[in-house]
């Protein structure tokens, strides 16, 4: 019972401060679709290449904005752990009895929150500039679900970061480092038969691709279910690895104190 | 009294706590307190000198490499959750969350303890009007300044009435005004009913002024311990010193003050004489006279009661600001050697 009292109320801890940043809300708002509109006119012309199969590159970039916008700011989840842990205030929830679990899940929950209002108003923006979607309430859900599956494995690799290495500069290093080049070695803004062969290799094993085969796919118009689900439960096992990594790197935390 | 009996009045009683941190020296090497509940007890000693690591284990926030303690009558090790239950801790690094108001701040602190509603919205009123924080309890803690912030670290770990309360420095950095109000509200914390308080500080007067009994620790160990007057009563009186007019012949007053016994540990340094008396303002006089008899001039004298920084430099064999300023120096060195690694 403590457990979700706890979670509760570390949520509400979570969720204050992230309202409490109003230039950090209108970024995490207008940013996304920035990137949708100048996606959207750089390769406007790739729908034009034989064998892109889409005829509108809105509806093929949508997803990819949700889903890039969601683990890139999972990638910065481990500053707000960080600014606890100088600040203090970890130790002092340490100390007290409050349930160990509930100082990272309060957290992801905000983020989960964070990521629907965002996908929601790409959405929304997406279909204003031209995106259609076909099987709306399950699509949509399909690609919250892979999105926060994918965001919630990333935040709880950065915070273990976070937790290890205790310095911004590594996490912005490393957000950098692997966020960005996981982005473009997915199906994100070009078609896989149009990468190159040892490209569409590596697809097959980035987390990012497997997201945008289940979001994309299931807003599609004819959804291949086999690979939908496939791809689901490759990121909810990435998901258990993730967390699992990030409790060792709290316990590390703990037993370097 | 039998031995459990003995053990349950015991605040805190710590056997032998050990902590050695990977591939470092050792931070404690083998502490063993008994702090009878209701007092206020002060660990003082330089910077480095494993005080925060003491606490850091008595709270469970460190698992300690040897030895045992129970603190409110719990193991520290197998009964944590008894423990966290029953203190409250202010760590030497300030735990406030800037970004939510004073009150906010409290309301969740009780809310972790289990607190709620009417008893809980009650308990942090009476805690802001307590420390003064009444009038910006709805006021982000990032408009604080660094007095108040203290004050509601304190407040923080006051808020479900602890049995035991952990103070780590909670005067460091703070200016000389907020100092003495802080040091006020300890004094206060003081008489609350059965209220255990251990306070570690690294200022010879804080200890002074606020511990009831204090240890002295150094380089991981504790190197003497008792009320601060006992202490300075271990010493052999007071301190006197004689400031002697120009061109005296000093080594002529030094033979005077050590012929006839009228001070020991005697130093000239310039045209001061130092020296000791079990009772420095009867020695003075007689002092004085004799000097007065060999037409030695004086220009100025003063006696002083011991101090904790004799206590520290009779037991280490240095004085206390030598000894800080050492850790500063090493602690600077590490961080030029960590910067270096960049």
């Amino acid at each position: 019972m403590t457990a979700l009292s706890d979670t509760w109320y570390m949520t509400g801890r979570a969720y204050r401060a992230f309202l409490r940043q109003p230039m950090y809300v209108a970024f995490t708002l207008i940013q996304p679709m920035i990137w949708l509109l100048l996606f959207g006119q750089l390769f406007k012309s790739v729908t034009e290449i034989p064998g892109f199969g889409a005829s509108n590159y809105e509806t093929y970039l949508v997803p990819s904005i949700v889903v890039m916008s969601g683990f890139f700011g999972a990638g910065w989840g481990g500053m707000a752990i960080l600014d606890d842990l100088t600040r203090g205030v970890l130790d002092r929830f340490l100390v007290s009895p409050v349930n160990r679990s509930s100082l990272i899940l309060g957290r992801l929950i905000v983020q989960v929150l964070s990521i629907v209002i965002q996908a929601v108003i790409i959405l929304l923006f997406g279909a204003a500039v031209g995106a259609s979607y076909h099987h709306i309430v399950v699509g949509v859900l399909v690609l919250m679900v892979a999105t926060n599956l994918l965001a919630t494995a990333i935040g709880a690799l950065s915070y273990g970061l976070a937790l290890l290495v205790r310095r911004e500069e590594s996490i912005i290093a490393a957000s950098n480092f692997i966020l960005m080049p996981l982005q473009f070695m997915s199906t994100g803004f070009m078609a896989l038969i149009l990468m190159p062969h040892w490209m569409q290799d590596i697809t097959k094993f980035n987390p990012v691709n497997w997201t945008l085969v289940a979001g994309r796919g299931a807003l599609g118009e004819r959804p291949n279910w086999g690979p939908i689900f496939e791809n689901l439960g490759y990121l909810a096992v990435l998901m258990v690895f993730c967390a699992w990594v990030s409790t060792r790197a709290f316990r590390s935390y703990q037993r370097s104190m | 009294m039998t031995e459990s009996t003995a053990r349950e009045r015991l605040a805190i009683d710590a056997r032998d706590l050990v902590k050695t941190y990977k591939g470092e020296v050792q931070a404690v090497r083998g502490v063993s307190l008994r702090i009878p509940a209701g007092t206020v007890f002060g660990l003082l000693g330089p910077n480095g000198a494993g005080k925060s690591t003491i606490v850091k284990m008595l709270t469970t926030l460190s698992a300690p490499t040897g030895g045992t303690a129970s603190v409110a009558g719990y193991d520290i090790v197998r009964q944590q959750k008894q423990v966290r239950r029953s203190i409250g801790c202010v760590a030497q690094n300030s735990g406030v969350d800037v970004q939510a108001t004073g009150r906010e701040n409290l309301l969740l602190q009780g809310r972790v303890y289990g607190m709620r509603g009417a008893e809980l919205d009650k308990r942090v009123d009476e805690l802001l009007l307590r420390f003064g924080l009444a009038d910006v309890g709805r006021r982000f803690v990032k408009t604080y300044s660094g007095g108040m912030k203290r004050k509601l670290d304190v407040a923080l770990g006051l808020v479900h009435s602890p049995q035991v309360l952990f103070l780590d420095e909670p005067t460091t950095g703070l200016d000389p005004e907020a100092r003495a109000e802080m040091w006020e509200q300890i004094r206060e914390l003081a008489w609350d009913q059965g209220l255990t308080i251990l306070l570690t500080t690294h200022y010879l007067e804080e200890a002074d002024q606020l511990a009831r009994s204090l240890a002295i620790v150094d380089q991981g160990r504790i190197i003497t311990e008792g009320s601060p007057d006992e202490l300075k009563a271990e010493l052999n009186g007071d301190a006197v010193t004689l400031e002697l007019s120009a061109g005296t012949d000093t080594d002529a007053a030094k033979a005077v003050a050590v012929d006839r016994q009228l001070l020991t540990d005697v130093t000239i340094d310039g045209l001061v004489l130092r020296g000791r008396s079990a009772d420095g303002a009867a020695a003075v006089p007689s002092l004085l006279a004799a000097l007065e008899s060999v037409e030695i001039k004086v220009s100025s004298v003063t006696v002083a009661r011991p101090s904790l920084d004799d206590v520290y430099l009779r037991h280490t064999g240095r004085s206390f600001t030598a000894a800080e300023e050492a850790a500063a120096k090493s602690v600077k060195a590490e961080q030029e050697k960590k910067g270096d690694q960049r």
